[in-house]
């Protein structure tokens, strides 16, 4: 087997049923095999798929300084499958959310979404997230040319709402939302720095 | 109907779930039981010195719901109590080597009896009663918890406020040595709670000693807490250390920390905006997966006990 076909053949699958793990865990722990859900399962779940939603934003946005720092120019060909995985979480965030939290109750949706800042701001971030899933075709991304990557670099906002959804939500304690804001700062940080380095220079 | 007399089976005769908190503790306080069993009384109140004794000459009080209990699993592993950390679970890991014996409240203020008491010199003179309230936190979550504790106008009375006493201020144990999460900062320690001398002397509000017939957990907030049922969770402060007769409004911790999100009063209220939250339904804790949220009550449907006491106040500005 050739790189490219062992790529699509082994380490795509399973990476993609790694990702998975959080969400069967999720199941298992519903069916109390794994471990439990708490007092409060709809906040557990909908906690713990809005911390990987958020992460894999994060592991995301990692590939492009890690193949910067290693030359690991591999790495792209598992991009789109992790920065899909965000979506998947942030979308049952999101379901569970509507579903088992608001029971599709509108009164009570929009005014979460109208009144509450923090889910006014998840809630642009999810859009933002459903308008690049839902391009992520490589036909069209060929079709849409330039303006594919003009959305596509809407993950930076993503990952920046993200973790400020999670700041603002949080009652008091803020040492967690802010690990994920060290985080995304490293990797934002990182892209500003390399632009700098690599700067077209001046021509005599 | 909302508000009626116990039902025939009280809660604290349920003794099987008991047992899941902490075994090990559960069978240390077993052997300890059967002395507390003969010098208990009704006339006085005994508080055994590990959390899940079982509580002795406990009668059943007025104003309990009769709406289904929760377990005691949810009420003693889905706490708030920031002292041992401020995960939900935490305070239930963080606080199992907790000691709360010995343990003395401090009275002090506009009062004709003020002095430093054991809890057992604090709680004796009275009778334990059990009643069930519903809780609601201002996360927008409820149960319902079968409290056992002393009515606190019947403390208040013993120490003979003075007019001075406009309210009453009560302070939380601060040793950063016993409770972890005091070592970092969150609230500003000790935790603070207040009770206008009005609210404090009506006969809702308890100086909560037990859940389920047993003596409270530490997550709970053993050996001595508040609760009052027509105001947000966090005015129930735990692990009482000091009362104060005071004439000036005392300010209550999460008012320091996010003075536009929680008052002083914190009374449920379901028309009051919060930026997190809505107030106007609340989860009850054990309903399941599918239930739906149900209509959060003004005053968590106390309102005929103590709606008299907030006359001629804007409740939207007194938060």
């Amino acid at each position: 087997m050739d790189t490219l076909t062992q790529i699509r053949r082994v380490w795509k699958p399973l990476l993609f049923i790694t990702c998975l793990i959080p969400a069967i865990l999720v199941v298992t722990d519903a069916f109390e095999i794994t471990g439990r859900l708490g007092a409060n399962p709809i906040e557990e779940i909908q906690d713990r798929f809005g911390y990987w939603g958020l992460r894999f934003i994060m592991i995301a946005l990692a590939v492009t300084p890690l193949r910067h720092m290693t030359g690991w120019n591999w790495l792209i060909r598992f991009r789109r499958m992790l920065g899909l995985f965000a979506f998947f979480y942030v979308l049952n965030h999101f379901l569970v959310w509507l579903l088992l939290d608001q029971r599709l109750l509108m009164s009570a949706i929009l005014e979460d979404i109208v009144e509450r800042p923090f889910i006014t701001i998840g809630f642009t971030a999810f859009l933002l997230l459903i308008a690049m899933a839902s391009t992520s075709t490589l036909a069209l991304r060929r079709r849409l040319g330039r303006r594919w990557q003009q959305l596509h670099n809407s993950v930076y906002v993503v990952g920046l709402l993200g973790v400020w959804h999670y700041w603002w939500q949080v009652k008091l304690d803020i040492r967690e939302p802010l690990v994920y804001a060290a985080v995304l700062a490293v990797l934002l940080g990182h892209r500003v720095w390399y632009r700098y380095k690599h700067r077209p220079t001046p021509r005599a | 109907m909302l508000i009626r007399k116990s039902p025939d089976i009280r809660p604290s005769e349920i003794t099987s779930e008991t047992n899941y908190l902490n075994r090990r503790q559960f069978l240390q306080s077993s052997a300890l039981a059967g002395g507390s069993l003969l010098a208990g009384s009704a006339m006085s109140a005994v508080v055994p010195d590990t959390p899940m004794a079982e509580l002795s000459g406990v009668i059943p009080g007025d104003y309990s719901t009769t709406e289904t209990p929760n377990s005691i699993e949810d009420i003693v592993t889905y706490n708030n109590y920031y002292e041992f950390g401020t995960g939900k679970d935490d305070p239930y890991r963080n606080s199992q080597d907790f000691k709360a014996h010995p343990w003395t409240i401090e009275v002090d203020g506009h009062a004709e009896i003020t002095g430093t008491f054991d809890i057992e010199d604090f709680v004796n003179p009275h009778t334990l009663e059990e009643r069930i309230y519903r809780m609601r936190c201002v996360e927008a979550w409820s149960m319902v918890i079968p409290w056992v504790g002393i009515p606190l106008v019947d403390i208040i009375k013993r120490f003979k406020p003075t007019s001075d006493a406009k309210y009453v201020r009560f302070e939380t144990l601060h040793d950063r040595a016993r409770m972890p999460g005091q070592r970092r900062g969150s609230l500003e320690w000790p935790y603070r709670e207040g009770l206008t001398i009005a609210e404090a002397t009506n006969p809702l509000p308890m100086l909560v000693v037990g859940v389920y017939g047993h003596s409270l957990p530490n997550q709970n907030g053993a050996p001595l807490r508040l609760i009052v049922p027509w105001k947000y969770g966090f005015k129930g402060i735990k692990g009482i250390v000091k009362m104060s007769f005071v004439s000036r409004q005392p300010v209550n911790s999460w008012q320091m920390a996010a003075s536009n999100e929680y008052g002083f009063y914190a009374n449920v209220n379901p028309t009051v905006r919060h930026p997190r939250w809505s107030q106007a339904r609340e989860r009850r804790i054990g309903a399941g997966f599918f239930a739906e949220k149900q209509e959060t009550l003004m005053f968590n449907g106390y309102g005929e006990h103590v709606a008299h006491l907030y006359d001629g106040l804007d409740l939207r500005r007194n938060f």
